[in-house]
């Protein structure tokens, strides 16, 4: 856990008002999971306040989603505590379960039942009062409503992530946690998906949100970095960016035989203090700990190429959290 | 708001009736598949077993009545396992299911035959599976005048000169007319059955973790038990569907007697779906693919079908591989069904086989339910 941030309040947003009550939904502590002699989640801590939509990032195989099946409930830990909804995670699996909505990152309707029979079936499972107009009201609201019929397994990707998310909201959840909803999704229906979302975190939705992409991630009100089964940073982009301690100087133009900024990222990443050299078009990005160690590094090629100080990306700052990490894992290991 | 454990059972039997009927496939194989193997098996099989369990019941100690009995122990075609003295105790051996013949020679038969009375030997035979019993029958009279010539020499070769010495008299129960079809009929049901019963229910739950449906199924307030009293309920379906097929054909199209009552059959028939249900849920919960759902009930209906006593006696086999066939369930009913249609069993009769059945039922349900867990992984 040492990776990760000191935090005001654990929500990482804003602090609350004096005398308001923190209102954690999700409040669980060195949740730790292992398959075989691996350990895929390693003591993490996650606090998720009511209303807030969590970012939850990290590599293919950080424990992101044994992470979220520990919280709904699939997955009982092999050590740590903590309550969902105020119910404890271990004893009340299944009271968290009805108050919880989980999208799988698998497609995981029943692709031989039609796109009403499934979202009547989750109607049916959770005992809800008005089936059919409820039902009736989902269906509209996804615009299915006409192809009501069709066979839910022969939508295509962005209409199945949609039902999906409909079926998983129908019992209208406290929680609503979403493996990886967007993945192979068309940027449009991605727009439109997280409009949904930040319409449904509105009402009083809460939501954690595994995703590959930064610019879902910037979407969030706060995100949670794992790599390797630990928590390596925690808050919102600001306080992750400038917890990580990483500087960034955005050098742009060409040297004099017309090479672009862009083309000296390997030989200016071998350079002392710095910790990474990334084209971003032509543009070179080159991050590290200390600004006057960046200066120094570059200073061979500063007549010819402007450099000034940026603010580094998420993606600088993730990518340089998971290198720091790789190394630790190396070190526990050895 | 919260569904009570009937509503959610409900909704779970409701989307696998649903899913069943979408697959055309499957409804129509498990309709047909009963009436193809009535008309394969039904008319197909046929054979000729030895060393069948044999008491001889006898009532006389004359050397002849010896002879008798050497000579039927002589014979490959039996095995005489129970030797009585007590009138009617054979009977009761038949209709246990301990012997399939039983020999009663009368009392007084030696003076009779000195006398050349013709006295009267008495074979019945347990002829439910006429198999067993056809080609025995005829063993039987030529060890008895094997037996006798050799003793009726000198002054008492007279007798051996006319016709037989002896009358024997042969008496086929539970299937007087020694009909294939009415043993293995009654067999088809149980084979059936287990085939439908294990094999879905095995598929139905591997499917839904090989397409990725049950990790969400169980996300939901769905308890393990609940899944699999949702899941069987519309395979019991199924299986009365099947029963009633069966039963019917039995009846118009083949004739076969039904002696014992009829809810016992259809108490022993349930009971009998719901252990062959149980079972198909343990394999799925052992089984990582359909395929190998698939396989593992292939390995398990084989020995049902060549072992259990439907495809070949029973008797005729080995004790290892009558061992084996006692931890089938297939076994027990097969046992149960004839016993109850042609045998006419009671409740009473009925016991000892439903008990064991019950024991299975309860011991692959708790083994199931141990194994499904409500989390993934």
């Amino acid at each position: 856990m040492s990776g990760v941030r000191p935090l005001h309040h654990p929500s990482g947003g804003p602090p609350p008002r004096s005398g308001e009550v923190l209102d954690l939904v999700i409040d669980v502590r060195g949740l730790t999971k292992r398959f075989g002699g691996r350990t895929v989640v390693d003591a993490v801590n996650l606090s998720v306040a009511r209303g807030r939509i969590c970012g939850f990032l990290g590599p293919n195989g950080s424990g992101k989603t044994t992470t979220l099946r520990m919280i709904c409930g699939l997955l009982i830990p092999d050590a740590g505590e903590g309550t969902v909804l105020g119910q404890d995670l271990r004893a009340k699996r299944s009271a968290i379960k009805a108050r919880v909505g989980y999208m799988t990152q698998k497609f995981g309707l029943f692709s031989d039942l039609t796109i009403a029979e499934n979202l009547e079936f989750f109607a049916r499972v959770h005992g809800l009062p008005r089936r059919h107009e409820r039902v009736a009201e989902a269906l509209d609201k996804l615009g299915l409503a006409t192809r009501s019929d069709q066979l839910a397994g022969k939508l295509s990707g962005g209409w199945k992530q949609r039902l999906a998310l409909a079926a998983c909201v129908l019992h209208d959840p406290e929680i609503l946690l979403l493996d990886e909803p967007t993945a192979g999704v068309d940027p449009q229906a991605r727009r439109e998906f997280w409009d949904q979302i930040h319409g449904l975190a509105a009402g009083g939705m809460t939501v954690l949100v595994s995703t590959h992409y930064m610019d879902e991630a910037e979407r969030c009100h706060e995100i949670a970095y794992i790599a390797y089964g630990r928590m390596l940073a925690r808050g919102s982009i600001a306080e992750v960016i400038s917890g990580s301690g990483l500087k960034a100087l955005q050098g742009e133009g060409h040297l004099p035989d017309g090479t672009g900024a862009d083309r000296l990222a390997a030989a200016i990443e071998a350079r002392p203090g710095v910790a990474m050299a990334a084209p971003f078009g032509t543009a070179l990005h080159v991050c590290g700990p200390d600004m006057a160690a960046l200066h120094e590094a570059v200073a061979p090629w500063a007549d010819t190429i402007t450099f000034r100080e940026a603010v580094p990306s998420l993606e600088d700052v993730f990518i340089h959290l998971m290198r720091g990490a790789e190394d630790n894992s190396v070190v526990v290991h050895a | 708001m919260s569904a009570t454990p009937l509503q959610r059972i409900g909704a779970m039997v409701f989307k696998e009736v649903r899913q069943m009927l979408r697959d055309r496939g499957t409804v129509g194989m498990m309709l047909v598949m009963p009436l193809m193997q009535l008309m394969i098996f039904g008319y197909a099989i046929n054979n000729d077993p030895r060393g069948l369990p044999m008491a001889i019941e006898r009532g006389d100690n004359s050397v002849f009545a010896r002879s008798i009995d050497a000579a039927l122990r002589n014979t490959t075609y039996f095995k005489v396992t129970e030797l009585v003295e007590t009138p009617g105790a054979g009977d009761r051996l038949l209709q246990d299911g301990k012997v399939q013949f039983v020999v009663t020679i009368p009392p007084d038969f030696g003076r009779d035959l000195v006398r050349g009375r013709r006295p009267q030997l008495l074979v019945t035979a347990d002829a439910t599976d006429p198999a067993a019993t056809g080609p025995a029958l005829s063993a039987i009279g030529d060890a008895v005048s094997t037996a006798l010539g050799h003793d009726l020499i000198g002054p008492l070769g007279a007798p051996a000169a006319g016709p037989s010495p002896v009358e024997l008299v042969l008496h086929r129960s539970y299937n007087p007319e020694g009909i294939t079809s009415h043993n293995v009929v009654p067999g088809l049901l149980a084979i059936v059955l287990s085939m439908t019963m294990v094999m879905l229910t095995a598929l139905s739950v591997t499917r839904e973790v090989e397409q990725g449906t049950m990790e969400n199924l169980l996300a939901t307030p769905l308890r393990p038990f609940e899944v699999m009293v949702g899941k069987i309920v519309p395979y019991l379906g199924i299986g009365i569907v099947q029963l009633t097929v069966i039963l019917l054909a039995a009846r118009f199209l083949f004739d076969v007697p039904f002696a014992g009552p009829l809810p016992l059959l259809l108490g022993s028939t349930l009971l009998f779906m719901v252990t062959s249900l149980g079972l198909g849920f343990t394999l799925s919960t052992l089984a990582q693919s359909q395929l190998q759902a698939m396989q593992m009930s292939f390995f398990y209906i084989l020995p049902s079908v060549l072992l259990s006593g439907f495809a070949f006696p029973y008797r005729g086999m080995p004790v290892w591989a009558q061992t084996l066939a006692e931890v089938l369930p297939t076994t027990h009913f097969i046992r149960l069904v004839r016993g109850v249609m042609l045998k006419g069993w009671g409740l009473l009769d009925a016991l000892p086989e439903m008990g064991v059945l019950a024991g299975m039922l309860v011991l692959l349900g708790s083994l199931a339910v141990r194994r499904y867990q409500d989390t993934v992984a």
